[in-house]
């Protein structure tokens, strides 16, 4: 299991990386998850933190270092990202329950309350999720940010959510 | 016949960025383009820019072709639309059709910002409407809002291939696979976990074999590569009405070889290229290049590279100081560096000192 | 296909209309798209028939490069219909090999 193969980190890929918190601040509450693991020119993340909490640095290729302990978990960089590699990541939700926030950039959105299968990062459905909030300001520059409650157990896994674009057929549309 | 100080061929990222900082230094500046608008490319490309702030990192292309193409109007630069450049002669001459005829337009400097083409590969069944360019399917959903197809088999998994992908699903196609022959993917991993995460496998070590159906494409044959070879028995028909091949880009740089300008071929940067200096003059004086046509790399380099002979374009008429010119060179130079780093942009740094030191040596 | 809403590039916002006549039958168009985009939208994907071969062709490049998707306009032969935009009236024929020189409109 790899990056460079299949197409998303894998476990030790995410754990070795400097942008992934740990365990016990993901324990503590909402906080950004950068799954950032190749060097690539790019820093906006590091540019719209009001906290101060993600670093690049110089050359820009370095990847992004999370400083968790001042992440407060308020989202900005999720739709920034170019990349959209960044999760917001709250295991204090609710008892059993975890938020997960990631960026979703498809038509039609869900709204909050729906119950929505929730995706990892394969695009297999591992639970049924339930839509908190969708985020969508100006300042996300159509880069959407979805926000369902999960199962704790999911929670390191749900990274999106079912496509419901519906596939247009030959003469539809017109 | 139409005059100008400086003329560029070419209104994509890298000619405006060059038309920009020409006009700004108090050039007369042309902007050719064979198309009805400029912007070249950047119309489709609706995803955010990698990059740092001055790179204009996380704009979208549409949006960063709309502020170039407002800047370079501000600035008074005259666009020749409509017009194909086929000829540069005497080194001051640019030749262009257009669908009234023909046009010459003399200038004391030409900038080259022709960019690149799609390559394309020959399986059986390649030539059957249905199989196309990634590029050309991005040109539909993105600019003229129609889908090419519905079910998509994607042929490589670079850059282009990947976002290409993810632009097909938020039009709302399936893509049903990304295929890549070598073993691991080649384009960045956070676009190839955008496709993943929407659900769409991306099989490494895997060609197409041949498209099938009648008159158009109703299936592909796709199959495992062992070292490049087809590994017998692994066949597998998918359900698919469109092929798009990604495949790379070949630099667009048949008017700098008919300038008789000295080119060298660097896999690298995509084929053959035009020499250049580090102020972006190729071989032959007055003549300079930029972006694409001096090597496929990424909108943000391209644009770097326009500003490059932008300026040293109009420090060459005597339109900026030695040292100004210097001062704005040296910025884009550091930009530049800053987007080719990494493991993806070192082998482009490397093939572009390489193709530099040719241009001093000549 | 048209693509009706999309999440960055909004909804597909209603554009003057105009018909041409693809193979003798009606075909509502967007003025000012290309040929090519407007038969894509009824599902449309073979533009002509090879010469030699009798082999059909469409969309292959999209940008004017290619020619693979040249078809008879107004009765002129090898016209680009990616880069060619749609106009009221406009007659449009399957180019059978080289085409053949029609009445021009």
């Amino acid at each position: 299991m790899s990056v460079a193969v299949d197409g998303f980190p894998s476990r030790e890929e995410l754990r070795r990386s400097p942008g992934y918190p740990s365990e016990e601040r993901l324990d503590r509450g909402a906080c950004a998850v950068i799954e950032c693991v190749q060097e690539i020119p790019c820093n906006p993340c590091e540019t719209v933190c009001p906290y101060g909490a993600i670093k690049v640095g110089q050359p820009i290729t370095n990847l992004p270092r999370l400083d968790a302990e001042l992440c407060k978990g308020c989202g900005l960089c999720l739709a920034v990202c170019p990349g959209q590699a960044i999760f917001l990541v709250d295991k204090a939700f609710a008892p059993g329950e975890a938020l997960v926030g990631f960026p979703y950039e498809y038509v039609p959105l869900p709204a909050a309350g729906e119950r929505v299968p929730a995706t990892n990062r394969a695009g297999e459905v591992v639970a049924e999720g339930r839509v908190i909030r969708v985020v969508n300001s100006s300042r996300n520059d159509r880069t959407p940010v979805v926000f369902l409650a999960v199962p704790l157990e999911v929670a390191d896994e749900v990274r999106s959510m079912e496509r419901r674009g519906q596939k247009p057929r030959p003469g539809q549309g017109e | 016949m139409t005059r100008s100080d400086v003329t560029i061929i070419g209104a994509g990222p890298a000619g405006l960025a060059a038309a920009i900082e020409a006009a700004r230094a108090g050039a007369k500046v042309v902007l050719v383009d064979e198309n009805a608008r400029p912007g070249g490319q950047l119309f489709k490309q609706i995803h955010k820019f990698f990059g740092s702030r001055e790179h204009f990192a996380g704009t979208r292309g549409i949006d960063l072709a709309r502020k170039l193409c407002q800047e370079a109007q501000e600035l008074g630069v005259q666009l020749v639309l409509d017009t194909a450049a086929f000829a540069i002669y005497d080194g001051r001459i640019v030749a262009g059709t257009t669908p009234k005829g023909t046009v010459q337009i003399e200038s004391e400097r030409i900038i080259l910002a022709t960019g690149a083409m799609e390559n394309t590969f020959s399986f059986k069944g390649w030539t059957k409407p249905g199989v196309m360019g990634a590029g050309a399917a991005q040109t539909m959903i993105n600019l003229h809002r129609v889908l090419p197809g519905s079910r998509i088999l994607m042929v490589g998994s670079g850059n282009v291939g990947l976002i290409v992908t993810y632009q097909l699903l938020q039009a709302g196609a399936d893509v049903v696979a990304v295929i890549e022959a070598l073993p691991k993917i080649g384009g960045y991993a956070v676009h190839a976990a955008k496709v993943r995460r929407a659900g769409v496998p991306i099989l490494t070590s895997h060609t197409v074999l041949e498209a099938k159906g009648e008159p158009e494409v109703s299936s592909a044959v796709i199959c495992q590569l062992d070292d490049f070879k087809p590994v017998a028995g692994t066949e597998r028909e998918v359900e698919v009405d469109t092929v798009c091949l990604a495949v790379g880009l070949t630099p667009l740089a048949e008017l700098a070889w008919m300038a008789g300008c000295q080119c060298e071929y660097l896999p690298a940067l995509g084929g053959f290229v035009p020499v250049h200096d580090e102020r972006m003059e190729t071989t032959v004086k007055g003549i300079f290049v930029a972006g694409d046509v001096t090597g496929v790399e990424e909108a943000s380099t391209a644009i770097e590279e326009g500003r490059l002979a932008g300026i040293a374009a109009a420090a060459s008429l005597g339109l900026l100081s030695p040292d100004e010119a210097e001062e704005r060179m040296t910025a884009a130079w550091e930009r530049l560096a800053a987007l080719r780093m990494g493991p993806f942009g070192e082998g482009r740094q490397a093939a572009k000192e390489q193709l530099m030191k040719v241009g001093k040596a000549g | 296909m048209r693509v009706l809403d999309h999440p960055i590039l909004g909804r597909l916002e209603a554009r003057r209309k105009v018909t041409i006549t693809v193979d003798g039958q009606p075909v509502e168009a967007f003025e000012g798209e290309p040929i090519l985009a407007a038969l894509l939208a009824k599902g449309i994907r073979v533009n002509r028939i090879t010469k030699k071969r009798h082999e059909p062709r469409g969309l292959f490049c999209g940008i004017g490069r290619c020619t693979d998707c040249v078809m008879v306009v107004n009765g002129v032969p090898n016209v680009r219909t990616c880069v060619t935009p749609v106009a009221e009236g406009m007659t449009v024929e399957t180019q059978q090999g080289l085409g053949k020189w029609g009445k021009a409109k």
